[in-house]
């Protein structure tokens, strides 16, 4: 049994998994796929429940509901040991009384594998530290120990790997770097790679897909260009990005598009950006893609008058301006410094203005600022 | 102001300063030759009468003689004392070191009930005043009518080493990170091979202080020793005894010999993990 676990290929399939402690759920009726020799991302904030689904898919706990398939082998209740799925752990968790050799074959040597030193050699070298083979893990760096852990995990050619906040202790360079390179490796290798992070824009650059979660569910999911584009709730346009939320109501159609109204002033969005129930809404734009002009220029597409400038950042490659509007809603502005339009003065009355397929359209009722006020992570989230 | 006190200062600097400077810098050095001659006082002692030439009492000085190194079993029945002293702290440090180990692990890493209790009462045969433990190990003995000698000293140590060994192994293993267990397991290991290829070793220089802690403790004991052996006589037993009549100079030898052992060990364990670099 043991061994058709550990032979298992395939996509991974959660279904309905609910993970309790006492009174807490920290995963609430979870159902997810993740194709096989994809690059996924399971973002949200702390304790949001994405580290506990993890170490659920990694053996490290059970589920209390549910079942967790990889192909068509059920794993829900396999020791760890006995699937063919490997860990980065958030510490790396080097062995400090084994080599950086000897750490790597680990895998290998458990697994019966009599000639381990080819396969370490290798994977030393697609880590670029075949030098340090003999060092202790004490020895290392924090960025060396990370691409160990990597190394160490990959070498078994895992049908999925998983990657708990494994950045997280690096500096931004470093962490900037890793991003890259591990996105690189993924491809090189073309193993399942599901990365759990809190950190929006590092899952942006290395994932294909991204599944955000809050509160032990899945928000939403799909490519970061889906997630950002054309967010479902409120929670996943705050936590990814920035976004101008404006209650509004949507009085009619035109074609592909609805019309919205407001605080009086009608605009149009996309029908199939709207994830409205009712007519009650909260348009949504991101502050990248508003145009600022005078009130007596022309402009095209969505128009809304009568702002002024209440505050102005310039941040070299974009200004940002914080425009007070007649509601008395501040909407953030960024614009970039490339048209040679002098910058606005705090004070100006401008009109904002923006291209209507850039509108998206979420449920009236909601929480205008979840996922905006997001506790910086504690690394050690459990 | 300032400046007027540092002049002042400046200008008594060649004076009688250099004396009280020399002394603030070596106070400390002063302090420590103090303290460690205060300390190696008797050691010293007991190891330059090893060399007395002495007939039965080596109170004073009688002159230079290295016979009693060369035949440090002279002494009617010194090694004898010395031999049981030696069989009874392995035996001891086995037994208390396997139980303590055991211990441990349970408590530092399974929860049940009673935990904490355990945990506090794992303290007691430390706490408790030796003369009371070992009178109630002697009594309880008694009671089961299991007559003095040298197998209930052995248990008699194993009853209060336990508990050093325990507090010892159990530091050991609150600093483990259990995540490295975690990566075991998660690295094809099952729970056995996690047990022996990360776990044990991990905790083995714990265990291993713990066993040397227990066989000094179990070697050097002599009140709990006294109620419990009987007839049997151990190393400290046979000083206690000879200090009446005078102690041979064997006794010297003998003391000397396990101080400049536990000393090489030190110093070797010393060099060893600097070579290793301890994690």
């Amino acid at each position: 049994m043991a061994d058709s676990a550990n032979s298992a290929r395939g996509d991974l399939k959660l279904a309905s998994v609910t993970k309790s402690y006492g009174d807490f759920t920290a995963v609430d009726d979870l159902s997810l796929t993740i194709p096989e020799g994809s690059f996924f991302a399971l973002l949200g904030p702390s304790g949001c429940g994405k580290t506990t689904t993890l170490r659920m898919v990694a053996g490290l706990e059970e589920p209390t509901v549910g079942t967790i398939h990889l192909g068509s082998t059920d794993i829900t209740f396999t020791k760890p040991y006995q699937r063919p799925i490997n860990t980065v752990f958030q510490n790396y968790a080097l062995f400090p009384h084994l080599t950086i050799f000897e750490n790597i074959a680990f895998g290998l040597r458990r697994r019966g594998i009599k000639d381990v030193d080819e396969s370490v050699n290798k994977v030393l070298d697609l880590v670029e530290l075949p030098h340090l083979a003999q060092r202790k893990p004490t020895q290392l760096s924090g960025g060396q120990q990370q691409r160990i852990a990597l190394a160490r995990a990959i070498v078994n050619r895992p049908a999925l790997l998983l990657l708990d906040e494994p950045l997280g202790a690096l500096d931004l360079k470093l962490r900037r770097q890793m991003q890259i390179e591990l996105k690189w490796i993924q491809k090189e290798v073309g193993l399942t790679f599901v990365h759990v992070t809190h950190d929006q824009e590092e899952a942006m650059t290395m994932a294909d897909t991204i599944a955000v979660m809050n509160e032990g569910k899945i928000e939403q999911m799909g490519s970061p260009a889906e997630l950002y584009d054309n967010p479902k709730t409120a929670f996943v346009a705050n936590f990814l990005g920035q976004s101008n939320l404006i209650k509004g109501t949507l009085v009619g159609t035109d074609g592909d598009s609805l019309v919205a109204d407001l605080f009086g002033q009608k605009i149009s969005l996309p029908r199939s950006r709207s994830h409205a129930a009712d007519s009650s809404i909260y348009a949504g734009i991101r502050p990248e893609k508003f145009r600022i002009s005078l009130l007596q220029t022309s402009t095209s597409g969505n128009l809304l008058s009568g702002g002024k400038i209440e505050d102005v950042s310039y941040i070299g490659v974009s200004t940002q301006y914080q425009v007070m509007m007649p509601w008395g809603q501040e909407l953030m502005v960024f614009e970039q410094n490339d048209d040679g339009v002098a910058p606005f003065r705090i004070g100006d009355p401008v009109n904002i203005s923006w291209e209507p397929i850039f509108t998206f359209a979420l449920r009236g009722d909601e929480d205008a600022d979840a996922g905006t006020e997001v506790v910086p992570e504690d690394l050690d989230e459990e | 102001m300032s400046s007027i006190a540092k002049e002042v200062i400046v200008s008594r600097r060649p004076l009688g300063s250099s004396l009280s400077r020399w002394f603030g810098k070596n106070l400390i050095r002063i302090y420590m030759a103090l303290a460690f001659t205060y300390l190696f006082i008797p050691v010293a002692y007991t190891f330059v009468f090893s060399f007395n030439d002495s007939g039965k009492s080596n109170i004073t000085w009688q002159g230079f003689t290295f016979d009693k190194w060369l035949n440090p079993c002279g002494a009617p029945r010194v090694c004898e004392a010395l031999g049981n002293s030696i069989k009874i702290g392995l035996l001891a440090t086995i037994f208390s070191t396997i139980l303590g180990t055991l211990i441990a692990f349970a408590i530092g890493r399974y929860a049940f009930r009673g935990r904490s209790a355990s945990n506090l009462l794992i303290f007691l045969p430390m706490a408790t005043p030796e003369i009371v433990l070992g009178a109630s190990i002697l009594s309880l003995f008694l009671v089961l009518q299991v007559n003095p000698g040298f197998w209930p000293t052995v248990i008699a140590h194993v009853v209060f080493c336990v508990s050093f060994v325990v507090v010892t192994v159990k530091a050991r293993i609150a600093s483990l990170d259990p995540r490295l267990e975690q990566a075991a397991m998660d690295l094809y290991a099952n729970e056995f091979q996690t047990f022996r290829r990360v776990t044990l070793p991990l905790v083995a220089p714990g265990i291993a202080a713990a066993a040397l802690l227990a066989f000094s403790l179990s070697f050097d004991d002599f009140i709990i020793t006294n109620f419990n052996s009987g007839t049997v006589t151990t190393f400290p037993k046979f000083i206690y005894g000879a200090a009446a009549r005078g102690i041979p100079a064997q006794a010297n030898v003998i003391a000397s010999a396990v101080f400049f052992l536990a000393l090489a060990l030190v110093i070797i364990g010393q060099v060893v993990s600097r070579k290793r670099k301890v994690y």
